[in-house]
């Protein structure tokens, strides 16, 4: 789930630069960059999620 | 480069540093006692090897405008990704290089500075200097070299006319968010320290040891914002050396306004003011003016403040209680969430002249940038440094106090030292 979550980062951050790059109406970009700030947003909370301590080592 | 240029941007740069006195002072004072001289050491440490590792191969990776770099071409665009400078100072020889090495120097020693208060009292001495000279030497140059160097953040621009392209005079983004993801990834890494979390996941709250220092932290810090806003105002974003004066008020208004409101909303909340989340409210202002010192108006500066000063009480909690992210000395919320904001504020208040319409989708790539790739970049570098060499101090030398484990001598040796209940 931890590499999930950074992979998921990465993944949005791609998706963000690809738009910039490949897309050339601006509504379609901005569309695109906003789905991949989305796609950082989850990749986020999952990577936060993932690091909450295990109970056992808490204490 | 003129005269008067040069000159502002060296009495700027003659007080940058104290904004790291003030760093390495508020880290010190939120920590406990028994790891003081600990903190100090390191921020004393951390600045020297930044220093050096900067020195090495930090600028010639963050490079500067106009100067050597590699390109690649995407969509029929060049897209500039990381200088390609000559390594050890070689070259650096007339007033600009020098003086944007000098500012670079400075902000590479501040950059590592922000991870030692979030790692403090489980961070041991050797991995936060392995981890600041990857930060020095990695991280911070490429996201520099991408805000200030002619990367390709700065030429969205030109390329796609996303407004002028991402600004940031004085390093919300490559300074402060830069700093603050690498003190969520240490601390992610490092977890919390003993005791701090109940078998139920409640966290323990550990006080600070001395709130004169954090709150004297803060108006060293101040001063050396203000030269580090002008400086990088002069030197990156090409203002004119007549709007010091309103970098200078812009920096201290947003200040006023972040600590006043953090200041309230703990006293609403807890029914008295917090004193160590206003002195965090206070440097949040900071951090969120620093990239649009140059292009706001007062009255927004003071707006930036607000906001920046809400957000800490908020996030520390949500940090401390929900996430169970131990940050003693407040970075996270401080320096990411803060500097993140002002990368954002920009594109919201900054003013330009007409057709920057796209000013804020720069901004936001350059959040994008700096959460997809920074912070996963900077996970994996400090993963792997703590895979060789383990950057948690043992148990017993938590339980000792670092001064004592790993100093051999305490802070404060003539006080009589109480036992603890976070053991």
């Amino acid at each position: 789930m931890r590499i999930a979550g950074f992979l998921l980062l990465l993944s949005g951050w791609l998706l963000v630069v690809a738009a910039l790059a490949l897309l050339p109406a601006a509504g379609a970009r901005v569309i695109f960059l906003l789905a991949g700030m989305g796609v950082e947003l989850l990749g986020l909370a999952l990577a936060f999620r993932s690091h909450l301590a295990p109970k056992e080592d808490r204490g | 480069m003129s005269e008067t240029r040069i000159a502002i941007a060296i009495a700027c740069l003659m007080i940058a540093p104290l904004a790291g006195a003030g760093l390495a002072v508020i880290n010190a004072g939120l920590g406990r006692a028994r790891n003081a001289a600990h903190s100090m050491m390191a921020a004393l440490c951390v600045v020297s090897v930044a220093a050096g590792m900067y020195f090495i191969c930090g600028r010639a990776f963050q490079g500067f405008s106009g100067g050597h770099s590699y390109v690649i071409l995407a969509g029929g665009k060049p897209w500039d990704w990381i200088g390609a400078e000559p390594w050890f100072f070689r070259g650096v020889t007339t007033a600009e290089p020098l003086l944007a090495a000098w500012f670079g120097i400075i902000a590479a020693g501040l950059t590592g500075l922000i991870p030692v208060g979030a790692g403090a009292e489980r961070w041991r001495l050797g991995a936060i200097l392995a981890s600041t000279a990857l930060l020095a030497a990695i991280t911070f140059p490429l996201f520099a070299h991408w805000s200030w160097g002619g990367g390709f953040l700065t030429q969205l621009g030109m390329n796609y006319a996303l407004g002028r392209g991402y600004l940031d005079a004085g390093g919300s983004g490559p300074i402060h968010a830069v700093g603050g993801l690498t003190a969520l990834a240490v601390t992610w890494i490092i977890g919390a320290r003993r005791g701090k979390y109940s078998s139920e996941g409640m966290p323990m709250a550990i006080p600070g040891h001395n709130a004169v220092l954090v709150l004297s932290g803060c108006m060293l810090a101040f001063a050396g914002w203000l030269g580090l806003n002008s400086a990088g105002a002069v030197l990156f974003a090409h203002v004119e050396p007549g709007r010091v004066p309103l970098i200078a008020l812009n920096t201290l208004l947003a200040a006023s306004g972040s600590a006043l409101t953090s200041a309230l909303i703990t006293k609403i909340r807890f029914s008295k003011p917090d004193a160590s989340l206003t002195a965090n409210g206070w440097v949040a202002g900071l951090v969120a003016s620093s990239a649009g010192c140059a292009f706001i108006a007062p009255a927004e500066a003071v707006i930036i403040g607000l906001v920046a000063g809400a957000l800490v009480p908020f996030t520390v909690e949500l940090l401390d209680l929900r996430l169970e992210v131990d940050d003693p000395g407040g970075a996270i919320s401080v320096h990411a969430v803060g500097g993140i904001w002002g990368m954002l504020a920009v594109g919201i208040f900054g003013r330009f002249e007409a057709g920057d319409a796209g000013q804020m989708l720069a901004q936001t790539v350059a959040v994008s940038t700096i959460l997809g790739f920074v912070l996963p970049l900077t996970w994996l570098l400090n993963r792997g440094l703590d895979r060789v060499i383990g950057q948690r101090v043992r148990v017993d030398g938590e339980v000792q106090g670092m001064d004592l484990y790993e100093l051999g001598a305490g802070a404060y040796p003539e006080f009589t030292t109480h036992t603890d209940d976070y053991r």
